[in-house]
């Protein structure tokens, strides 16, 4: 220790600003701090090293240094490896790759599919990048995305028409989850201000939409929508039932929404209604400029949150017959050709998956940042 | 502070001519759901003129205050603000609440908005005005509360005196015939309080209506035409702030007096 010496004595209010004692800062003082503080902090360190130690060279080899790439089953996959499943047959999923995407979307129309993909990055990057120029164009494109996207994929007006039911794969996951995220959120927050309206009928009709939404499986909407919304439809007349999907996954995540945006909306102080009122804003401008930009700012850990679990919950579809990637993989593994390829399956749908979901809950951390204006009221 | 008000305040309101008057509150009754906290308001208030209430905490000060431009509704009695009486009608209470300023104890600035954004907003989104003239009226209201350096900041970089000044600014920026304070002062440091009052001296020298719920005695004496004391939701005395605080008349208010006063 050498900060023993005598401070040097300043006059009252001459004490000039000093850094802070070197032992406190830099890597050697992380590590003690953080990894060695302590003879149990020292054998969870130590035995933490081995786990990785003992997994992770193990795992490297499998995924990357022993896999094959290309194959044209996995017997030939095998062939090429020093023992079978000594490494990953990656060449399975190559080979499945078109199915994944596209699921039985017929190939010279596969262009719309693409088209809209590449639609739907331009909309996603027209609405996250700030300073744009033109802005409002980008915000619009975004708004009527779904639309074209819509007329894309399934045709008709010129287009030649495609049945939903060939739409599946990461399509329709993409499809699902994307329609569910741009759809929910609107109407979650009209729920959320229908809940705390002042009127009594629509308050009851927001309170029953949600609780009732909410207290039910998303797979028993999902077996309604399959079922037995046509009871309810006139007969003869047909809804398809991507359709009806969408709509049930789109409800189901808006009262979820609704719930956390109420959550926001109870967390601003009454004093921010009063002065908007007081300064003579409608009902509408004073949520629109005032309330709803604090609330939903609160409310993003929540709304992701929400988000990604219905992105991931798109899976469910397959349990009414629709084949998403999870679906299709399934029945991929039944095919002679890749029979037993399972890890390499279920990875290459977890790792997509976690891609989607991880960038969500990155995007929403860096918007929390951003939206940090340095109030701390 | 006081020799700086040239006109004298005198409280000669009895032979006023009624268009006169901007606010005329009638046997006015307010209700939280049992709670009786006004009971048997009566108060008119002349354009031009300043008026103190003061009076204990839960006296029901703030909600006579927060009923002229709406934010409590009355249940009995009348209250007619510029010509308008206050009904159930949004649009008239639209109307009022665009000529109605009020500054609040917690200042309640919009954080997410800079202070420009603040006092800019609703010029811009209620009486249409375009965003560079609304910006440029803006400025200038920052400048009479002397922080047009600090248009730039969010609120919450800003000290509570001079969140308050801009507070002011917003509401002057909608060009209001009246002025409402709600304890503008009680939560603000000691040293930031003369700041704020001094905005509002100067705000009083330039004639307009003001109702200032406070217990600055100083800034009543100094502005204020009359100076009314409530007290268990009722008006118990009203007169000049010369003769309120040398001659009170009734018990309570010496009483009050005497708590806030000497100590």
């Amino acid at each position: 220790m050498t900060d023993h010496q005598p401070s040097p004595q300043y006059l009252p209010g001459t004490h000039p600003d000093l850094p802070p004692p070197v032992r406190t800062t830099g890597p050697i003082a992380w590590m003690r701090i953080n990894l060695f503080s302590s003879p149990l902090n020292i054998v969870l360190t130590l035995a933490s090293v081995w786990i990785l130690w003992s997994l992770l060279p193990p795992a490297i080899e499998w995924i990357f240094i022993d896999a094959i790439w290309s194959a044209g089953d996995r017997k030939e996959c095998w062939a090429q490896m020093d023992a079978p499943r000594d490494g990953a047959c990656w060449a399975f999923i190559r080979g499945s790759f078109e199915l994944f995407v596209y699921g039985w979307y017929p190939e010279p129309e596969r262009w719309r599919v693409n088209l809209s993909f590449l639609l739907l990055v331009i909309a996603i990057f027209g609405v996250l990048k700030d300073n744009l120029p033109g802005k409002k164009y980008w915000l619009w494109f975004a708004v009527f995305f779904p639309f074209i996207a819509a007329w894309l994929l399934v045709g008709g007006f010129g287009l030649v028409p495609v049945g939903t039911q060939k739409i599946g794969g990461i399509l329709l996951t993409i499809i699902v989850g994307v329609t569910g995220i741009t759809f929910s959120l609107p109407l979650g927050i009209l729920l959320a201000l229908g809940r705390r309206s002042h009127l009594p009928v629509l308050r009851a009709v927001c309170v029953v939409f949600i609780e009732f939404i909410r207290g039910v499986p998303l797979i028993t909407l999902l077996f309604v929508a399959s079922t037995m919304l046509t009871y309810f439809l006139p007969p003869g007349s047909s809804f398809d039932l991507l359709m009806r999907v969408l709509i049930m996954v789109t409800i189901f995540a808006a009262a979820y929404i609704a719930e956390v945006v109420r959550g926001g909306l109870q967390g601003l102080s009454s004093g921010q209604y009063e002065a908007a009122d007081a300064l003579g804003l409608t009902y509408w401008k004073a949520h629109r400029l005032i309330i709803l930009p604090q609330a939903l700012k609160i409310s993003i850990p929540g709304i992701v949150n929400t988000f990604i679990g219905l992105y991931k919950d798109s899976v469910l579809v397959l349990i009414i017959g629709m084949m998403d990637i999870l679906g299709l993989g399934r029945a991929r593994l039944n095919d002679p050709l890749w029979l037993g390829l399972a890890p390499e399956l279920y990875l290459f749908i977890a790792l997509f998956f976690f891609l989607c979901c991880f960038s969500m809950a990155r995007y929403s951390l860096g918007l929390e940042k951003k939206l940090r204006t340095g109030h701390k009221q | 502070m006081a020799n700086e008000i040239s006109d004298t305040p005198s409280a000669e309101a009895t032979s006023v001519d009624s268009s006169d008057l901007i606010i005329s509150i009638k046997e006015m009754h307010k209700w939280f759901d049992d709670f009786h906290v006004l009971k048997d308001i009566n108060l008119d208030v002349r354009r031009g003129e300043r008026i103190v209430i003061c009076g204990p905490s839960g006296s029901g000060k703030s909600t006579l205050i927060r009923c002229i431009n709406r934010l409590e509704q009355h249940q009995k009695g009348t209250i007619i603000v510029d010509g308008t009486e206050l009904t159930q009608d949004l649009k008239n209470i639209e109307i009022i609440r665009s000529e109605v300023g009020m500054v609040f104890q917690q200042f309640n600035l919009f954080p997410h908005l800079t202070v420009l954004e603040n006092v800019a907003l609703a010029p811009i989104w209620v009486r249409k005005m375009p965003r560079a003239e609304a910006e440029e009226n803006a400025m200038k209201y920052l400048e009479r509360v002397k922080i047009p350096e600090q248009a730039s900041k969010y609120p919450g970089q800003l000290s509570g005196g001079q969140q308050q000044r801009v507070a002011i600014a917003r509401s002057l920026c909608m060009s209001p015939r009246i002025m409402l304070f709600d304890e503008p002062t009680s939560a603000l440091d000691p040293e930031m309080i003369k700041e704020v009052l001094d905005v509002m001296i100067e705000l009083a020298e330039s004639g307009m209506t003001m109702l200032v719920v406070t217990h600055e005695m100083g800034f009543a004496t100094a502005v204020a035409h009359r100076v009314i004391f409530m007290d268990g939701g009722e008006i118990i005395e009203e007169n000049t702030p010369q003769e309120f605080f040398t001659n009170p008349e009734h018990d309570r208010t010496k009483l009050f007096l005497s708590q806030i006063l000497h100590h």
